[in-house]
């Protein structure tokens, strides 16, 4: 069984929802992120989202690029990334852990090649912000020879099609998008509509997880109560690491703490 | 599903967010209806004769060529309103845009010349345009953002990133992707994610047809070559168009070598060969080790841009056009010759095209056709050329 299929499972047993927050690996140097990661789970992340730092981001809002560009200035590379994901895997063995980039780092290296890194690396799934279902195929196939879980995303706007497709495809868990626009907590996510929840369970699509405006844990409330399976924080998150940026103890702790207050939200 | 082809060869595709999927495929059907229907063609057709001035001439050059079995024509796009080819597609897709309903339109610029084209197709149609451009850019452009305010569009200063056109596209994209029920993206050039490459392509494709017609009525056969400078390659795209399955007309692509191919200041992305994704399309791009977009750099900021669009890559790959690079300096001798030789003053876009067609006609042996596409006047790179060249007579 899957690390995000075990995570479910105890999550019903324990009648609650997922809370995973984002951040940017190497941001803003090796050293800090791996501490800002264990902040998070010692916060009680239920299962991580992490970004590699890419040049143009253009799914992302102001928050998460500063983020990428912070981790670009200090040379950090996605090798520097799966190295401080290999310190997490050793330390946390069953915590869920997947990345979030865009597809030119991806083929840069080789979709095999990447993939294959990333599992070394201890990493469960991989979701390419750039890769719309109808690219993705040749990047399934490869996930799936190399154990990795390809997530896919469900925008609001999505044809019945569309959720048919990823119904069929999807693995780990599927990124429910709150809103339309880029990641950002400036714009509040919208809750899903029942109907929208009521497809995605008809399409029998990997368990969703709202993300893309969640900042409060009265959002993580709803979105469980409305259906989803969890809710993803990555704006919120990142915001407090770039307000803390000079006082790295003050902001591991706030880390800690925020992370602790979404997650008592979780509760069904 | 797609009606249209997504891509050429393994190049092009749509690598965007799964939230702009639908309105990419609003877009391409838009375009497949408007391309079947009469009224919407009369309509840009009629645009394009009466507003922009097309046909464009074409003139025979009379100093600047040397070799006596060599006949190189001026395919002029610098007469067309506007001031450069650009004019073209921003009418049909401002047409486009009527068509599907919205009411504001989205665009990016470099330097500013597809943000002013853009500005005044959106003044004509009445819609509300709104212009990413680079903060450096707009410092260094201050005439072009004037215009474009003139016309009535928004100008938005990018401060991500590097500031430049790249970082323009991200933040057109990303307004896009929270705005496309009542925003259209007018994408600037024959690059970005399908269906854009096939629509600016076909927007543009009067100029190689219109070629074909003045050159059979001024010579009675197809030149044997037509030579285009290459950015993102709309142009060029247009020029080639109606030549791809004429074998017998090479097909000349020249991107800018900047400082020189050796150093990184150049925007030749199809002579330096590296391929990767960027802006929604794989195709040849400028990128580091990692697959970090790097930044590009031309004398031209036209043909200052990362990459290059997907078909040619494909024509590229298959043989059937050849692409070289021409330096800053021999782009600015060209400049300086054309003024000089025959009284017109190009855009350094067109400059570099027409430093590497004068080469081709140095080295010809045989009685030869070429037919360069002049694709801009070069008013807007003035005061930049002469800030290079200062006061020398």
């Amino acid at each position: 069984m899957s690390r995000y299929a075990k995570m479910f499972e105890g999550l019903n047993a324990k009648n609650q929802g997922a809370f995973v927050p984002f951040v940017m690996v190497g941001d803003p140097d090796k050293q800090t992120s791996f501490n800002i990661i264990k902040a998070l789970i010692e916060g009680g992340a239920d299962a991580l989202e992490l970004g590699i730092p890419y040049s143009d981001p253009i799914a992302d809002g102001p928050t998460i690029q500063k983020a990428s560009i912070r981790a670009l200035n200090n040379k950090i590379t996605p090798e520097d990334c799966f190295d401080v994901i290999k310190l997490i895997r050793d330390e946390y063995p069953d915590i869920p852990i997947g990345l979030l980039l865009y597809s030119n780092l991806v083929l840069k290296r080789g979709i095999e090649g990447f993939y294959q890194r990333a599992n070394r690396a201890g990493v469960d799934s991989i979701l390419i912000a750039d890769v719309p279902l109808r690219e993705a195929d040749r990047f399934i196939a490869i996930a799936e020879q190399q154990n990795i879980e390809q997530i896919l995303i469900a925008p609001p706007n999505a044809s019945d099609e569309t959720l048919a497709e990823i119904g069929n495809k999807s693995r780990g868990y599927t990124y429910l998008l709150g809103r339309a626009g880029v990641t950002g907590a400036e714009t509040a996510a919208t809750i899903p509509a029942s109907t929208l929840i009521e497809k995605l369970t008809q399409y029998q699509v990997a368990p969703p997880l709202l993300g893309f405006g969640i900042s409060k844990p009265e959002q993580v409330a709803d979105a469980i109560h409305a259906g989803a399976a969890g809710a993803i924080s990555g704006s919120a998150t990142v915001n407090i690491i770039e307000q803390n940026l000079h006082e790295p103890e003050v902001m591991l702790h706030a880390l800690t703490q925020f992370v602790s207050d979404m997650k008592a939200a979780t509760n069904k | 599903m797609n009606n249209l082809s997504t891509k050429f060869g393994d190049y092009g595709g749509m690598y965007v967010p799964e939230l702009l999927i639908p309105a990419l495929d609003q877009l391409e059907q838009a375009f497949i209806d408007a391309q079947q229907d009469e009224a919407f063609q009369k309509e840009f057709m009629g645009l394009l004769k009466d507003y922009a001035g097309r046909p464009t001439s074409m003139t025979l050059s009379r100093n600047l060529v040397s070799n006596p079995k060599v006949k190189l024509y001026l395919k002029r796009e610098d007469l067309l309103h506007g001031g450069a080819h650009k004019t073209n597609q921003v009418l049909g897709q401002a047409l486009l845009t009527k068509r599907m309903g919205k009411t504001e339109v989205i665009a990016e610029t470099g330097a500013g010349q597809h943000g002013v084209a853009t500005a005044l197709a959106c003044a004509l149609m009445g819609l509300k345009a709104r212009i990413y451009m680079g903060a450096k850019d707009v410092e260094r452009q201050a005439p072009n953002v004037f215009r474009m305010r003139l016309m009535g569009a928004e100008v938005i200063p990018v401060n991500a990133g590097s500031g430049t056109l790249k970082d323009a596209v991200n933040e057109a994209m990303r307004d896009w992707s929270a705005n496309y029920d009542k925003a259209h993206y007018l994408l600037g050039t024959a690059a970005g994610p399908h269906p854009f490459p096939t629509i600016v392509r076909e927007f543009h494709r009067m100029i190689g047809e219109e070629t074909r017609t003045q050159i059979m009525e001024k010579e009675g056969r197809l030149p044997d070559a037509v030579v285009a400078c290459v950015g993102g390659g709309s142009n060029a795209i247009g020029m080639f168009a109606d030549f791809i399955d004429e074998p017998s007309v090479r097909l000349v692509g020249v991107e800018p070598a900047g400082k020189g191919l050796h150093t990184a200041d150049h925007g030749a992305a199809i002579c330096t060969g590296s391929k990767g994704i960027l802006h929604g399309a794989y195709s040849y791009i400028m990128q580091d080790k990692d697959g970090q977009i790097e930044e590009s750099y031309s004398v031209s900021a036209g043909l200052d841009y990362p990459a290059v669009g997907p078909q040619h890559a494909y024509l590229h790959d298959i043989g059937r056009a050849e692409y070289v690079a021409i330096s800053d300096d021999e782009a600015l001798n060209a400049f300086q010759l054309l003024a000089r030789k025959e009284g017109i003053i190009p855009a350094l876009e067109s400059a570099h095209a027409l430093a590497h067609a004068l080469n081709m006609a140095d080295e010809a042996e045989d009685d030869t056709i070429i037919v360069l596409n002049l694709s801009g006047r070069g008013d807007k790179d003035l005061a930049h050329v002469h800030s290079i060249l200062g006061d020398q007579e």
